[in-house]
């Protein structure tokens, strides 16, 4: 080899490194981070929750306050992710199979709620539908404004997981249903629901985790509507930790129960 | 550089990549390691270069044990099937990028990369992005940035698998030049038995991890040591328990000694060749490649009988039972 | 599948209605309130000594939180795409935890651990005089907490789709682990890194339930910009409120803005 235009260059026998240690290293940093951050605090909520015994846990979720506060929550986050389901379809829907002057525009606003803060998106909301509405409708601390809210903050999930899926959505799928002799409904509950589904799902997944911990955004506007972020607050302020920690665990086991769920549904979800 | 390769074992989970292998690469050669897909051939050259490292058993280059050297410490060059170019680097940035990890001066970087450009054809095309070539210019980039630091050793996996056939032979022949003017020791990986023998002086056939056989083009042609060997540098018939090449097939019109009678299914006219299928009285399927000319003074069409008699033939025995023995291969002379 | 034009017409039109009135009148009506009852009301709020101040904490917040996310964000991303190890899935889901907790929960949960009262660790930390909880370093921690996933979740996609090759034929070429790191994964990765970045600081500027509960709403010492707002909304300050908030909607204008050019050169 090694002719008169390469000189030779032996390895250098000494740099033997252990591979694994740099990856080790990494690792360990991650893991440490992320525990500093996450996962002790939330041991120490857990151990705060259940510190005056598992008859007091069960007293501080059971009781009729907190019952309700889990109810209305959970029901409201279910409306709100159905109608998410529904409308975030449909936007995504008409950002990619549809044509417009202002669509770029369109498409460019729905990371809105994203990049604002929530206790903007909850007093944009008062100064169009409170009081001093210009419609004259004052929805503020009712169960309507509640979910309105709800869906301002939660809007971007389906879209943003559909709206991919839909332009990948292969058209000649559609073609070879169509040239089978299936008509317009056909196609839609048969071939594309069927291949959104997934994304659907895993934005939805996301939406009612989001929605069952939404705070900044119906503080102002919640009123009497006994929301568990409030609730917590509430005791919290009341100098009530234990409770506010019991409650918390729940809330906390019905988001993560959630999204594992959305784990086992949605396959493609995120990407490992 | 030399390189042997010593007992080497490699496993991914379950998968035995390489099954106790052993290989000798002889200083300046140009080596092809053929096989199918998953037959370890990848993950042989992979592991000479330190991207792998062998569960157990030694790689040395030049005599030196670097079985545990890292991959940056070999001084290999790497050219990878899908080219890996830096995409945010030019053509003349990907050359240099080797230099300028080793700190090389300024002025040496340039004069190098001009000589390589020079080399590998891309002039003119210094400054353009990976995204504006083509992919044989990609990969004459991706072998010239492999050989600007003057490695002892060039490493090539699969390279020219992701191009088409026509800029696969025009690189073929390039590559073959290319060894003549840089003649540093080179290894390339490849599926493809017809570039193996087009370009390689030494070729290693690879099967189930294991090396069927190592030799010179023409020797695994002629000499096939296995089964393997025999089907996958060319192409087989089997008669009987006799491995026939179809050009060793000679057909007849008339009854001939050591002939078997047959009908012809169908004759395809492939220009020079022609391809004649058989079906013979023991109900086996053959095909005898014959030329334009004896398709000619034959006048074969579908439904003829023909006389066809193997001019040469090989029987292997216990190819799959005999194993570590080896299997024996035995030529039997019909004519 | 081809739409009938009027099919095609319903569709848009209730998606437009659900749009202007859910999202855009709303946020038009900011622009109308804050200046509503004229300019002064709203300039004096956001120019208040307490508005300065609110600005203030909440810019430093982001100066220290975005920038530690963004590194374990892009080691993180590293490890979980360019790593195998058992419970590489367990650290996967976990770094979404964030995601799926409710930041009044995250704000509690720093409270516990590191507030004086509780914990073996929030006790060393108050004899030793580090004030955490109702101080900056605790609303900075819960804005790490909450934006945790935002870079790991865009680098994560990338590092997939660039593939290893690149890297490996880096190090054929004599690269060690940093040089290849700089030269190219970080080239190759940057616009996700840039986009998590500015969604990491658009929730950081935007933090409200946590920073609520870990501030202690010290006026004037630990109250970022949206707990501001929320105060002058509260005091019947109405105007200032949505003054203030008018500061936020326009940095997160801002960050839209951002986040759509980025996009743009990702798909490049």
């Amino acid at each position: 080899m090694a002719g008169t235009a390469t000189a030779p260059r032996l390895p250098r026998q000494a740099a033997f490194r252990p591979r694994l240690g740099s990856a080790l290293l990494s690792r360990g940093i991650v893991v440490t981070w992320l525990s500093v951050i996450v996962l002790i605090p939330i041991v120490a909520l857990t151990l705060k929750a259940f510190s005056t015994g598992p008859i007091e846990f069960w007293d501080a979720v059971s009781s009729p306050q907190a019952v309700e506060a889990f109810r209305t929550t959970v029901l409201l986050s279910l409306i709100v992710t159905a109608i998410n389901c529904v409308m975030g379809t449909a936007i995504a829907w008409v950002l990619v199979r549809d044509e417009f002057p202002g669509k770029g525009l369109l498409n460019a606003t729905i990371d809105l709620p994203f990049a604002l803060p929530t206790i903007v998106a909850g007093l944009t909301l008062i100064a169009l539908y409170g009081n001093d509405s210009p419609f004259g409708i004052d929805i503020v601390r009712t169960p309507v404004a509640v979910v309105m809210a709800l869906l301002f903050v939660t809007l971007p999930f389906v879209v943003r997981s559909v709206q991919p899926t839909l332009i990948e959505l292969d058209k000649d799928m559609e073609e070879a249903a169509a040239s089978l002799g299936a008509g317009n409904l056909t196609i839609f509950r048969r071939i594309i629901v069927p291949n959104l589904r997934p994304a659907i799902l895993s934005g939805a997944a996301l939406a009612f985790a989001r929605a069952i911990g939404e705070f900044g955004s119906i503080v102002l506007l919640a009123g009497n509507v006994k929301i568990a972020s409030v609730y917590i607050f509430a005791k919290i302020d009341s100098g009530d930790p234990e409770g506010a920690a019991a409650i918390s665990v729940v809330l906390l086991l019905i988001s993560v129960g959630i999204l594992l769920l959305m784990g086992r549904f949605a396959k493609r979800g995120l990407p490992i | 550089m030399g390189i042997a390769v010593q007992n080497v074992n490699k496993t991914f989970g379950d998968f035995k990549a390489l099954d106790d292998v052993t290989l000798d690469v002889p200083d300046g050669s140009l080596t092809a390691l053929l096989g199918p897909s998953g037959s370890g051939k990848s993950t042989l050259l992979r592991l000479i270069a330190g991207l792998e490292e062998a569960d157990s058993g030694t790689v040395l280059l030049n005599g030196e044990d670097v079985t545990h050297v890292s991959v940056q410490d070999r001084g290999i060059g790497f050219v990878f099937q899908h080219y890996a170019a830096f995409k945010h680097m030019t053509v003349r940035d990907n050359i240099a990028f080797g230099l300028t990890i080793r700190k090389t001066p300024k002025d040496q970087i340039r004069a190098r990369v001009k000589e390589l450009i020079r080399l590998v054809q891309l002039n003119g095309m210094a400054h353009r992005y990976p995204s504006q070539l083509s992919g044989g210019q990609r990969q004459r980039m991706a072998l010239a940035r492999a050989l600007a630091a003057q490695p002892n050793l060039l490493l090539l996996d699969e390279p020219f698998g992701a191009l088409d056939a026509k800029v696969r032979k025009e690189l073929r022949e390039w590559l073959r030049n290319l060894h003549e003017e840089v003649p540093v020791t080179t290894i390339f990986v490849t599926h493809d038995q017809e570039e193996a023998m087009d370009v390689a002086q030494q070729i290693v056939v690879m099967n189930q991890g294991k090396i069927e056989q190592v030799g010179e083009p023409k020797e695994l042609y002629e000499n096939p040591k296995t089964e393997f060997v025999m089907g996958f540098v060319g192409e087989v018939n089997r008669l009987g328990d006799a491995l026939i090449r179809p050009h060793d097939l000679d057909l007849s019109l008339t009854p001939i000694e050591g002939g078997e009678e047959a009908n012809v299914e169908r004759v395809s006219h492939l220009g020079f060749e022609v391809r004649v299928e058989l079906s013979l009285a023991n109900g086996d399927h053959a095909w005898a490649q014959v030329t334009r000319k004896e398709d000619e003074e034959l006048q074969l069409t579908e439904g003829v009988s023909v006389y066809a008699r193997p001019s040469r033939a090989r029987k292997f025995q216990g190819a799959e039972a005999q194993g570590d023995d080896g299997a024996s291969a035995e030529e039997l002379q019909v004519a | 599948m081809t739409v009938p034009r009027l099919s095609q017409l319903g569709i848009r039109s209730v998606v437009l209605f659900y749009l202007t009135f859910l999202l855009l009148l709303p946020v038009a009506m900011v622009f109308y309130r804050a200046f509503e009852d004229g300019f002064g009301v709203a300039w004096d709020t956001v120019t208040s000594e307490q508005g300065i101040h609110a600005l203030q904490l909440t810019l430093t917040t982001v100066a220290i939180a975005v920038p530690l996310n963004t590194i374990f964000g892009v080691l993180a991303a590293l490890v979980l795409v360019r790593q195998n190890f058992r419970g590489k899935a367990i650290l996967n889901s976990l770094i979404d935890i964030p995601f799926a907790i409710s930041p009044v929960v995250i704000g509690l949960s720093l409270v516990l651990l590191y507030g004086p009262r509780d914990t073996a660790v929030g006790q060393w930390f108050f004899q030793h005089g580090i004030l955490i909880i109702f101080s900056t370093p605790g609303i900075v921690i819960a804005c790490i907490f909450v934006s945790l996933p935002f870079v790991v979740r865009e680098v994560v996609p990338v590092l997939h789709e660039i593939g290893d090759e690149q890297e490996q034929a880096a190090k054929t070429l004599g690269a060690n682990w940093w040089q290849t790191f700089r030269r190219v994964t970080l080239p190759a990765i940057r616009w996700g890194v840039t986009y998590g970045v500015v969604i990491s600081t658009a929730r950081v500027l935007g933090e409200f339930g946590a920073v609520s509960v870990v501030s202690g709403k010290v006026i004037g010492e630990t109250e970022t910009l949206p707990l501001f707002v929320r105060q002058q909304f509260e005091t019947f300050n109405g105007a200032g409120g949505y003054a203030s908030a008018l500061v936020l909607a326009v940095l997160a204008l801002l960050t839209l803005v951002l986040m759509n050019l980025i996009n743009r050169r990702k798909e490049n």
